[in-house]
């Protein structure tokens, strides 16, 4: 495969447009990607870290804080739950609407946040189709908790079923057939087989809901109702921060879930790095060969 | 364990046959291959016995019990996956232990008993110094082995082989097929294989059975499958084959090419087909006769061109001085099918007998 890999020797002469073309990358990655943490970090650290440090430890803060990490918890065990059944199910089984369901899955990536946000307000706030009748037995869900797990329900769902299913394509049945043969239940091959051999693609999947569930903004935003110290989650709390003028703490909230995202992706890569390791090649399954 | 299929038919989506009326029967010691080209039936016929691809009709009898409601899990058939199918994430001895690994708690052997079953086995397929591996580290034919190590863990008596050869490279090949070979003789497993391969068929089953788009064609050792095919497809399919058309009249089968010599049969009289192997012919040099030039050489034998006029033909002889022009060629055995259909000398064409080899007397020119 070496042969076919573009030879360019480190010391190549280059042509004036293929420099002009890395600079401009260089330029877009740095400009884009690069100097929003950079000034969020500076920002968050201008009146010094105890500063920074302090508005962080504030009730307020810590409330969001908390109802993130809960709202992700939950979110990504619900999710990574659902998601590797219809991952399963689309890959190993062929039946009448697969194709529409697996577009289906689609669906939360495309749609906006806040259309996601409306709808649940829609069938659940008090004006809505049923809001009304569960107020009455006692369950609140727009402006509370159960609302905002179902808005990042929502908006994670797709990340786990999309990572694991090409995966479990590519793997077909024939070790879970293996299994079946040499005595397992059907237990045992998911437990045992299925979920093991898929075990990176299924943490870079749950990571990915992670990091999505953690700075989900729009859909929250409509179905939380923003109050403070109670349905205000980090990103929430940002805006609430920066709109009143408190920039430092803002911007030290915003510096501490850049700090979690970065966290959660660059597992993720490590983890894929990982997966594509233990990737047997087509090569070497087809090539054999002592 | 002995195997009895009676009239299995398969239907896929789409309303394919698949599996048409197929009865066969394996007797308890057996190794038989099932053989033919890709999409006859094969893999599917395997699967159904293990249970894997359920049978839309028919029956199917494992050492005299009904298979029918019977899961997969249950039947304890050893089963060898074309591409192996190993646990990835599991250890070479891990993945040989699985089957007993997942017995319920009371039918489980100790741990001790399960790591000497995993030792014997480990010596038995010749890698002992590898249950610590992971299959990637292994090579193929590694790999092969350990997959049967797997199968044959809990005890099965039957053994269904898909394609075990299929990845390996050809000196790994030969070698463990003789060694499956010995295996199955050792232990006294019944053996299924599937295989497209013909010669790998003849080198390590008692039996062939030749399926061809659902259906059995022929069932039979490998000398019978030469010497009487049930159509033009086995002999085909069996080896290189050399067809030539003509007409059978006046106890002369008279061949449409030219360069080719009439010889004397009592078949029925009409429309005839004479199908060889390339080696079953011998030539003479005759005045009338066409080109013929040496084309190649393998070991002992070597192959010529022979101008039939309108087309040529290679066949093989042993390596004599370079052939002089103009040869004619002569039919020394030929197997004899007319619609498709074997005929047997005193037979009528629509006899179900198989043709027979027809020791035939040449005519002069």
């Amino acid at each position: 495969m070496n042969a076919l890999a573009p030879s360019s020797p480190d010391n190549a002469r280059r042509s004036p447009a293929e420099i002009a073309l890395i600079a401009a990358a260089y330029a877009i990655v740095g400009l884009m990607l690069v100097l929003p943490p950079v000034l969020v970090f500076t920002e968050a650290l201008r009146s010094g870290l105890g500063a920074a440090l302090a508005s962080i430890t504030d009730p307020d803060a810590l409330s969001a804080i908390k109802l993130t990490l809960e709202m992700t918890v939950a979110a990504v065990a619900i999710n990574t739950s659902f998601g590797v059944l219809a991952a399963w199910l689309l890959a190993k089984y062929r039946f009448p609407g697969r194709s529409v369901l697996v577009a289906l899955i689609e669906i939360p990536i495309s749609v906006s946040p806040v259309v996601a946000g409306l709808v649940w307000l829609l069938l659940f706030g008090t004006q809505g189709w049923w809001g009304e009748a569960l107020n009455r037995v006692g369950i609140t869900i727009a402006f509370a908790t159960p609302g905002i797990l179902l808005a990042t329900l929502f908006v994670t769902f797709p990340f786990v079923t999309r990572t694991l299913l090409p995966l479990m394509e590519q793997q077909g049945r024939d070790a879970e057939e293996a299994a079946t043969l040499l005595g397992a239940s059907f237990w045992r091959i998911l437990w045992g087989v299925t979920l093991p051999e898929a075990r990176w693609a299924l943490l870079s999947g749950g990571l990915l809901t992670t990091a999505r569930a953690m700075g989900e903004f729009g859909a929250v935003s409509v179905v939380s109702g923003h109050i403070p110290g109670l349905t205000e989650t980090m990103p929430l709390h940002i805006e609430t921060l920066y709109n009143g003028y408190q920039s430092v703490a803002a911007f030290s909230m915003a510096a501490l879930l850049a700090i979690m995202a970065m966290a959660t992706v660059g597992m993720r890569s490590l983890f894929e790095a990982r997966m594509r390791r233990e990737e047997p090649r087509k090569a070497e399954t087809a090539g054999g060969g002592a | 364990m002995s195997v009895l299929i009676e009239n299995l038919t398969r239907h896929v989506a789409g309303g394919k046959v698949v599996l048409d009326n197929v009865s066969l029967h394996v007797p308890d010691g057996a190794f038989v291959a099932l053989v033919g080209p890709s999409g006859a039936g094969k893999t599917t016929l395997l699967r159904a016995i293990a249970g894997l691809d359920p049978a839309s009709s028919g029956h199917v009898e494992i050492d005299g019990r009904a298979m029918e409601g019977l899961p997969p899990r249950e039947r304890n058939v050893g089963f060898v996956f074309q591409n192996y199918a190993l646990f990835r994430h599991l250890t070479v001895a891990r993945n040989i232990s699985f089957g007993l690994d997942v017995r319920p708690r009371a039918s489980r052997p100790s741990r001790a008993e399960i790591d000497a079953k995993v030792a014997e086995l480990l010596a038995l397929i010749q890698l002992p110094d590898l249950g610590d591996a992971y299959p990637q580290r292994l090579s193929g034919g590694q790999r092969q082995r350990v997959a049967l190590a797997r199968a044959l863990a809990t005890g099965p008596r039957l053994l269904l082989l898909d394609e075990p050869f299929g990845a390996l490279d050809p000196m790994v090949r030969r070698a463990v097929r003789t060694w499956l070979r010995d295996l199955h003789d050792q232990l006294g497993l019944t053996t299924i294989l599937v295989t497209h391969d013909q010669e790998e068929a003849l080198d390590v089953a008692d039996r062939l059975v030749v399926m061809q788009d659902g259906r059995i064609v022929q069932d039979a050792d490998g000398e019978t499958l030469d010497a009487t095919p049930a159509t033009p497809f086995v002999m085909e399919f069996l080896g290189e084959t050399l067809r030539f058309p003509g007409v059978v009249s006046d106890g002369l089968f008279i061949p449409a090419d030219t360069h080719v010599a009439p010889f004397s049969t009592n078949v029925a009289e009409g429309a005839t087909e004479a199908l060889i192997r390339p080696h079953e012919v011998t030539l003479l040099t005759d005045a009338s006769g066409g080109t013929v030039k040496r084309v190649g050489r393998r070991g002992p034998l070597e192959r010529l061109a022979v101008s039939l006029g309108e087309r040529s033909v290679e066949i093989e002889r042993p390596v004599e001085a370079p052939p002089s022009d103009p040869v004619v060629l002569e039919i020394a055995q030929a197997r004899l099918f007319q619609n498709g259909k074997p005929v047997v000398e005193g037979n009528h064409p629509w006899s179900d007998a198989p043709a027979v080899l027809a020791d035939v007397v040449p005519e002069p020119v």
